[in-house]
Order: C-alpha cells, then structure tokens, then sequence
C-alpha cells in the first residue's frame, strides 16, 4: 500500500493573472526541499503551472489539492467554471477559446491540456457544462520496482 | 555561448542576474506562448520572447531555463523583475526584434530548443 507523506490544498482564484503560478512555485519549492528527482518536479511544475492558468483564465475560482506519496504524485483540480462541452475537442493540441486577451498574457494557445496529459503518467478530465471541470493527474516516481 | 557574449551581441541590457553572465548557453527557445515553451521544455536554455508578465520569468522558473532576454524593447516590472532576482534566474532587454535576435544567435552558434 502507498502511504501518504504530504497533502497541501491551495484555492485558485480565477482572473487572477497576477498570481498565477504562484501555487506551482510552491508546490515545487517543497518538492525541491525534500530532493524530489529534478526531472519529477519539472513535470508537476508544468501540470500545476497549466492547470493554474486554465482556472485563472476561465473558471470563477478552484481547489488544487497535492498530495505526495512514496510511489506517486497526484494533482487535483477541481473548479466552479463554465465547464467544457466537448472534452475531446478541448483535448486537441492547438484548439482554443480563448480570448485575444489571454493570449496576450502568453497563455490560450491550446496546449495546456494536452501538456498536462503529455506530463502524466495517468490523466483525468471530467466536466458538467455549467458547473465546473475537474483535472487530475498523477506523476509516479521513481521507485525500484 | 555565455550569458554575457548573448548580452553583447543583441546589444542587451542586463535587468538582473549580473553576477551570472558566466554561465553557458547552448540552445534557445523563442515564444510569445508559454505552453508552447513548457510543451518541449529545455533545461538551461535560453528564453526569447516579448512576452513581459510574470508569467514569463514562471515558466522559465519552471522549465530550469537560464536567462530570458526580452525583445523590441520591452521590459518587465518590478515584481517580476524581483521575483527572477530572488531564483536567480539572468533577465536582459534587447532593443532588437525577436527575428533579428534568433537570427544573431543562431548565426553564433545557438541551437534551437524546440
């Protein structure tokens, strides 16, 4: 059985463009303290990171949750937003609805979610059109056996 | 390449990371998109863009890049400034556009990234 070491929630609030990222900053600064394999923490820095940004940019606010055990990583996003109507048109590298606005801030390109997947070693995307999307992801680590 | 000869040869501004123009750069990405950067990222890399949000010196944080220079003469904020000050991460201004600037270093020997 894995055995939970670290749990951290954080709230992400949407339009927050001034602090986006600033939950991924944290959750690689402890990563970083306990000597996570650089490689490892890269991957949920750009997981965290893209997760933020897509709450920031189309949700009203959400909870990431992080919690850390001895075989694995696992990243959970879950917001209150307008939800996604087709998921596997979302899920296609360059696809996009975002505004003008978003771009300009160096996000809304398409690619957060496939860069979230593409970092995963198991990927979940759940939506209600109205209500809300949840993300979660999970990064192994590298354990013998 | 180091940080300093990329300096000279846009024409470069140092913003912060003075103390750090020793270090090495091999290859350089060059975007406006930052998912487009963490989609191949390239650790100790270079990171050209005219993108000046704090988002920008973020990604690099993440993607362990080495310096951003900002092109056409943008320039970033305070905050971001210090927030790349603080990780130690190199941040230079460059008159030049972002064609001009990839065109440079490439013709020197900068690999591109992605």
């Amino acid at each position: 059985m894995s055995e939970e070491l670290l749990r951290r929630t954080f709230e992400v609030r949407g339009r927050d463009f001034e602090n986006a990222g600033e939950t991924s900053a944290e959750v690689t600064s402890v990563l970083k303290d306990i000597g996570v394999d650089p490689d490892i923490i890269l991957r949920v820095g750009v997981v965290t990171f893209e997760a933020e940004m897509n709450v920031v940019m189309y949700a009203e606010q959400a909870t990431l949750s992080f919690v850390l055990r001895d075989d694995e990583i696992t990243i959970e996003v879950t917001d209150q937003g307008p939800g996604i109507p087709d998921l596997e048109l979302a899920m296609q590298p360059g696809y996009s609805t975002a505004t003008d606005e978003m771009r300009e801030r160096g996000f809304g390109y398409g690619l957060g979610l496939p860069n979230i997947k593409k970092n995963s070693d198991a990927f979940v995307l759940e939506s209600e059109v109205g209500k809300g999307t949840r993300v979660c992801s999970s990064i192994r680590l590298n354990v013998d056996g | 390449m180091t940080v300093a000869a990329i300096r000279d040869l846009l024409q470069g501004e140092v913003l912060t990371g003075e103390s750090l123009l020793d270090i090495e750069v091999e290859t350089a990405v060059a975007s406006d998109a930052m998912s487009a950067v963490l989609a191949a990222p390239r650790p100790k890399a270079l990171l050209i863009t005219g993108l000046t949000n704090i988002q920008s010196v973020r990604t690099a944080l993440i993607a362990y890049m080495s310096a951003i220079v900002y092109v056409r003469g943008a320039r970033p904020n305070a905050a971001t400034i210090q927030l790349a000050s603080d990780r130690q991460l190199v941040l230079l201004a460059t008159p030049l556009g972002m064609f001009d600037s990839c065109g440079i270093l490439h013709s020197h020997g900068v690999k591109g990234a992605i």
